[in-house]
């Protein structure tokens, strides 16, 4: 009876949040519904008894991901609202039929959902082994089953990591603070400005 | 939902929901008198550091000075700014408290008791999902958000200047705190705060085992509770108040609130995870040594506040990523060849 209301909560407000997400004109908007948004899902997750998933997805979308959006978004005005530009209808019209398509799948998706059976179940394992958090059973599957896909995903994270650490840092090995050659091009700066103002 | 009740209910008498409502309002009663009444502590420890003499017009001792601050702030005027953005101006605050408290319900205070005539069994934590630390991490993190969103909404450049250096402080002291905390995760085995004080409760407490793990925790907790060697984020002489800059009345004592909050749970964790929990210990019970161990941490985050001046923001940043990050990560290195072996 409380999985049915706490189900039904979080998914109306994990649907409006987005939509908010979608329609909103102002940043501001857009990207604080976009983080309650990764909230409401990490609460399905709680509902379905994985804590551990709900858990990661709460650092990860919410505490990581999102944060760095909100950080890249402090570099212009957040507080006005902007001016969108269609220019391809015909784009915005294959993405509406995609995503009516899309919706169809989803309401059918029940009926295959019948066949569809957990590889791991988490709960029958509980049975079996004492004291199997969730944390455990998903370490089991990451490195039994899906060893290869893990390793191939922290491969990728270095990659990025290291493109990350190669595009940020040049320049990295003097202090901006101390740094003289900016100081010549701050007074240079200066100095033409002055020359304009007399001018 | 069947799993986390089959996982959570071996061997302990039946978790009532009279029970959770219990400790929910004693971890509420008991934090909200802490964090107010802190901020009269913070005045006096620091006034007699300074040999000054502190609160001391309002009622004995100037012990009343909190109910004066408390009308103080009820009773001012509340200003939006004509130009910010008012929905999220309004809700900032309220995000940065309700983390700091939700992180609290994941976080154990006292051991488990039965109240003797009702009955009642009350555990010692309030929801006892198992991956406590982890909830209690990222709740932390979403509390970024608080800061983010003011300094975002109140069209005012301290304030973006000042949630800026939020972000990057919170973002980057995360790393540390995780990392940290990680190397104890591998020694116990276990996401829960219930076993990493059970797992003190016989041996030595864990910061005989993880000093540098416990250090790099504290450092990057001054860090993430904005506190004075770190306390960038609204310092006066640089940035007026930061992200709170636009701030008046109740709204700003929200933001207050939240973070003495946060101090508080920073204690918690560092108490129940490296400092023995609330295990007895000698002649002393379980319940009076973790609110001693809260306690202390709270006075050492005052002391440190009084003993040194704040760090520039480079050095912030160079602390965490050249000194602090690296040492966490050989730090969780050694502790896992060490269990191997």
């Amino acid at each position: 009876m409380y999985e049915f209301i706490a189900f039904y909560v979080f998914a109306i407000a994990t649907t409006i949040l987005f939509l908010i997400t979608v329609m909103s004109k102002n940043v501001l908007y857009a990207m604080s519904a976009l983080a309650g948004g990764m909230v409401m899902i990490s609460g399905f997750f709680f509902l379905l008894g994985a804590d551990f998933l709900g858990v990661v997805q709460l650092i990860v979308y919410v505490g990581a991901v999102m944060a760095l959006y909100a950080f890249a978004m402090m570099f212009f005005d957040a507080t006005k609202d902007i001016k969108e530009k269609h220019q391809n209808p015909s784009l915005v019209f294959l993405l509406g039929g995609l995503m009516s398509l899309l919706f169809v799948v989803m309401f059918s998706a029940p009926i295959i959902g019948d066949n569809v059976q957990a590889l791991y179940p988490v709960v029958e394992n509980v049975g079996v082994v004492e004291n199997v958090g969730n944390a455990q059973a998903v370490g089991m599957v990451l490195f039994t089953k899906y060893l290869i896909p893990f390793e191939v995903a922290a491969l990728m994270l270095l990659v990025a990591m290291i493109a990350g650490i190669i595009l940020a840092g040049k320049k990295m090995d003097y202090s901006l603070t101390k740094c003289e050659a900016i100081d010549e091009e701050m007074d240079i700066e200066a100095i033409t400005e002055n020359e304009k103002g007399e001018a | 939902m069947v799993s986390t009740l089959f996982l959570t209910a071996t061997a302990l008498p039946e978790v009532g929901p009279a029970g959770v409502i219990i400790k929910a309002v004693l971890i509420l009663a008991v934090i909200a008198a802490i964090a107010g009444f802190g901020t009269y502590i913070e005045r006096k420890i620091l006034a007699f550091m300074q040999r000054r003499l502190g609160p001391q017009h309002v009622g004995p001792f100037g012990l009343l000075q909190l109910a004066a601050d408390g009308i103080k702030l009820f009773t001012k005027e509340d200003i939006i700014p004509q130009h910010a953005n008012k929905f999220i101006f309004a809700i900032a605050p309220v995000i940065t408290a309700a983390t700091a408290f939700i992180a609290l319900a994941a976080v154990p205070v006292f051991p488990d008791f039965t109240i003797p005539f009702i009955d009642v069994f009350v555990p010692s934590i309030a929801a006892d999902i198992n991956v406590g630390i982890l909830f209690v991490l990222g709740m932390m993190a979403a509390g970024l958000y608080g800061p983010l969103l003011a300094g975002m909404a109140q069209g005012n450049k301290w304030g973006i200047i000042g949630s800026a250096r939020t972000a990057i402080q919170f973002l980057s002291y995360e790393v540390v705190t995780g990392l940290s905390i990680l190397a104890p995760i591998m020694m116990v085995g276990s996401l829960s705060f219930v076993n990493f004080n059970d797992y003190q409760t016989d041996g030595l407490w864990l910061v005989a085992y993880q000093p540098v793990a416990f250090v790099l925790f504290l450092i990057a907790g001054f860090a993430e509770t904005n506190r004075t060697p770190f306390d960038l984020l609204e310092h006066e002489a640089e940035v007026i108040s930061g992200y709170v800059t636009e701030y008046s009345g109740m709204r700003w004592g929200l933001f207050f609130i939240g973070e003495y909050a946060n101090m508080i749970t920073i204690g918690v964790i560092a108490s129940v995870v490296f400092l023995g929990g609330y295990n007895d210990f000698w002649i002393f019970p379980g319940w009076l040594m973790i609110i001693g161990k809260i306690a202390f941490s709270f006075f050492f985050m005052l002391w440190v506040r009084a003993a040194w001046p704040h760090v520039r923001p480079d050095q912030l940043m160079w602390l965490c990523w050249k000194v602090l990050m690296p040492l966490a990560v050989v730090n969780v290195v050694i502790t896992g060849l060490v269990i191997m072996l």
